[in-house]
């Protein structure tokens, strides 16, 4: 999507980009980012939570008309959890320890074996 | 409320998938696009004169579909219609409400408000794809070339 955003504004399109992902767009460089530190997949506020959503939209707009710069990234104020729960998300998204490790790489062996298969039958 | 932390606290998505996909048996990572040189446009216009369109990574159709019908435009009408099969968190949240990925309904109201002109009336939807050559040689000039179409003075873009 950074990369989409790149090419409009090579193309003189402004733009703004929403999202929780910061590394994965900041590292790709985008002109204008408004960061909100939320679990992926509600980038634009909390389901159902239509103030929060239209304050984040109208951040958006306003960092379009007031950037001076590429890559400015303005974070936005909203929390996902207070406390310890905030933790909790960031934590255990993705997570690799000692009690899923051995369960991963069986997962990932299967999978490995499945497209195997896949990649015979393609052939015959 | 302060407190004292020894890492940083917003969570790292190139660190955390590198880890996770080599306990899957990936060795050689996923090499993230990174540039030094960013462009920018500035607004030609004062934003309560702009025409506005959103870019999603939402799916016409489910995970499996080919390629090529995940680049599209769709009329602002089929927002609810999408499939939403990416790697969003599904133990912490979802995505049953549109507008906390795709913010149509809440930008129709910055437009009443009078934040902005207008919206498009139709909105774009791009692959996430492993191949960045095929979204910046395909999809990126597709979705400037609607862009154009469209008379559009500024895109809002949302990965999921």
């Amino acid at each position: 999507m950074s990369l989409v955003a790149r090419h409009l504004e090579a193309n003189n399109i402004p733009t703004v980009v929403i999202g929780s992902a910061r590394d994965i767009v900041e590292e790709c460089g985008v002109s204008r980012f408004l960061f909100v530190d939320f679990p992926l997949g509600n980038p634009c506020g909390k389901p159902w939570d239509i103030e929060m959503q239209y304050s984040i939209i109208g951040g958006a707009l306003e960092l379009l008309e007031r950037a001076w710069l590429p890559r400015t990234t303005i974070q936005r104020p909203e929390i996902w959890a207070h406390g310890d729960a905030d933790k909790v998300w960031r934590e255990r998204f993705l997570r690799v320890d000692d009690n899923n490790r051995e369960e991963l790489a069986k997962a990932g062996e299967m999978r490995r074996q499945a497209q195997a298969k896949n990649r015979e039958a393609a052939q015959e | 409320m302060r407190e004292g932390i020894s890492h940083r606290t917003f969570v790292s998505y190139i660190d955390k998938s590198r880890e996770y996909y080599r306990a899957y048996g990936y060795e050689k990572p996923y090499a993230w696009a990174r540039y030094e040189d960013v462009p920018f446009a500035q607004l030609s216009k004062p934003l309560s004169q702009c025409r506005i369109g959103v870019v999603t990574t939402a799916d016409q159709g489910p995970r499996e579909a080919p390629r090529s019908t995940k680049l599209y435009s769709a009329p602002n009408s089929s927002r609810n219609e999408l499939f939403r099969e990416k790697s969003w968190d599904r133990e912490a949240t979802h995505t049953d409400d549109s507008d906390t990925y795709l913010p149509l309904t809440r930008i129709e109201e910055h437009v009443a408000a009078g934040t902005i002109k207008e919206l498009n009336s139709r909105f774009y939807g791009v692959p996430t794809d492993y191949s960045q050559r095929l979204t910046v040689e395909q999809d990126a000039p597709q979705i400037a070339t609607w862009a154009r179409e469209d008379n559009l003075d500024a895109v809002i873009l949302v990965p999921l």
